[in-house]
């Protein structure tokens, strides 16, 4: 008893860290299990696939190390950088065209019904189309050059936004409107004050489904029509030469900027003006 | 400036009917509502749930139309909501995306800037949520977040306050704290209230005069001066009586008189 005061008394704050230590390793859902968890399935992933190949003597399929290898010699020769900055161009693009046109269109089809009772059923008939059923038409219209994915990644993007913010709108509650009108705000105060503000958090999840979908169509879109981009890079590897660690090489840069795209819109969530929209964590 | 000539609020012959699936199946919720209220008066309206109050303060407020009948504010008729009538809803109406400061400044754009900024300041002071300028609703409990719209609606120096059971999702003791700073309010501000509620006690701790309707098709079935000193004491005589008349009022149509009291 006395003994353990005087260790206590000499080193409180190594005695405080080792027990912090043992809180930590033993809590199952700790940060640390949390990393472990993740990444050892990752490892485990990797070893399996390398092993499968390894036991299948495939000749064509490549190894996790032979990506790797792969990944390095495109960034070595410049392409790397240069595929993804032309993949993202291009996403950016038909994405904000998508962001610009979507949203006023989805307020104001949102808040006026009579216009919506008009132009949802076309809507409604064009959402479903593939945006890779569009692609003869985009060629058709805008040849092989840049304007034909943008195009493509518009047609993905804008109606997600769309529909979600005729939905915001729709959905909103009516004590925010009844409040606004009460305040006296003219119609164009009304949409900038109180529609648009109640419609985000919606419209935030809308655009953040949209960009998944819109990282989605450019590797399609890439693969024809354009001559640069991580999906021409796919198309190209497999036709000049069979490279299929390069094939690879682009679908795991593909799954990596779109994990890092998607982590960036989820930063939107965070602010204050559309926190309240998200159920209490 | 016809404060001396007219009502406040004036509610001539006010029906509504809601019209039913078959036409023959409408509902008739108010028939035939007479009342006026004074300019800085207290008015409390009570009744038994779904008795159609709530449907007559939408109407006095402009929210919605009545079948027949008409209201008069400073003796001109209500044609729809406005800035000078600001409503206080039941269902909390702050804005969510806004934070404390700027809701109350909601009504304000007008104003210059250091204006707006001593107004706020001001109000937030009144209702007690100084400390709470940047937080935002979410942040709030139901009561704070009442006294952020009791707030808002005083900031924008609106002539009357309507009121539509605004503390009825409030616990037992953050509803009392709230009707004895909202009378302290009413004080200082010299508003004119309307302010709808099915709790009996409520109304007789808040009001100067209770207007008692009854059941569906409702009518003003008694006007209740209620005449007792400020700041009220719960266990007096004068109040126990006005309470118990109350109960009678609405417990010689309704019969479970306690149960609009819970």
């Amino acid at each position: 008893m006395s003994a353990t005061q005087a260790e206590a008394a000499v080193e409180p704050g190594s005695r405080a860290s080792s027990r912090g230590n043992a809180a930590w390793l033993r809590n199952p859902d700790s940060r640390f299990w949390q990393t472990v968890r993740a990444v050892g399935m990752l490892a485990l992933f990797f070893t399996v696939w390398g092993l499968a190949v390894r036991i299948s003597h495939s000749d064509l399929f490549p190894t996790p190390g032979n990506v790797l290898r792969g990944i390095i010699e495109l960034a070595q020769k410049g392409l790397l950088f240069k595929y993804i900055v032309a993949s993202l161009f291009r996403v950016t693009w038909g994405f904000t065209l998508a962001v610009l046109i979507g949203v006023p269109v989805g307020l104001v089809l949102g808040w006026y019904s009579r216009l919506f009772q008009a132009f949802n059923p076309i809507l409604q008939i064009l959402r479903p189309i593939s945006p890779i059923a569009w692609i003869p038409v985009a060629i058709l219209w805008f040849g092989v050059s840049d304007a034909a994915p943008i195009f493509l990644i518009f047609l993905a993007s804008v109606f997600p936004i769309t529909v979600s913010a005729i939905a915001a709108v729709q959905n909103m509650q009516p004590v925010y409107l009844r409040a606004a009108q009460n305040f006296g705000l003219s119609r164009g105060e009304l949409f900038r004050r109180v529609i648009f503000r109640a419609s985000l958090p919606q419209i935030v999840t809308g655009i953040r489904i949209a960009l998944g979908v819109a990282w989605l169509v450019v590797v399609a879109a890439e693969m024809i029509a354009v001559n640069s981009g991580l999906g021409y890079l796919i198309i190209d590897a497999r036709n000049a030469g069979k490279r299929y660690d390069l094939v690879v090489a682009g679908m795991v840069m593909i799954g990596f900027i779109g994990l890092i795209l998607d982590f960036l819109v989820r930063q939107l969530e965070k602010f204050d003006e559309v926190r309240w929209g998200y159920a209490r964590r | 400036m016809n404060k001396e000539l007219f009502a406040a609020i004036s509610i001539r012959n006010i029906s509504m009917r809601f019209p039913g699936k078959p036409p023959s199946e409408h509902i008739d919720v108010l028939e035939n509502v007479t009342a006026s209220v004074a300019h800085g008066e207290f008015v409390c309206l009570v009744g038994p749930s779904g008795c159609g109050k709530s449907t007559l303060l939408n109407i006095v407020a402009g929210f919605l139309d009545a079948t027949s009948g008409k209201v008069l504010v400073e003796g001109e008729p209500v044609r729809g909501p406005d800035r000078r009538r600001i409503f206080v809803f039941q269902e909390n109406g702050v804005f969510p995306w806004l934070n404390v400061r700027e809701n109350v400044g909601f009504g304000l754009r007008m104003q210059k800037e250091t204006e707006r900024d001593r107004i706020i300041a001001h109000y937030i002071d009144m209702v007690g949520l100084r400390g709470f300028e940047d937080a935002y609703p979410r942040e709030l409990s139901g009561g704070m977040r009442q006294r952020v719209e009791i707030a808002r609606a005083l900031a924008a120096n609106p002539d009357i306050i309507y009121m539509d059971e605004p503390f009825g999702a409030l616990d037992f003791l953050t509803r009392l704290k709230m009707r004895t700073d909202l009378v302290r309010i009413w004080q200082s501000e010299k508003k004119t209230i309307l302010f709808v509620t099915h709790d009996i006690e409520e109304a007789i701790q808040l009001a100067d005069r209770v207007l008692v309707m009854s059941p569906r098709p409702a009518m003003i079935q008694e006007v209740i001066d209620v005449a007792l000193p400020r700041p009220r004491d719960l266990d007096s005589p004068g109040y126990l009586e006005k309470r118990d008349r109350i109960f009678r009022v609405m417990g010689m149509s309704l019969r479970v008189g306690e149960a609009a009291a819970a």
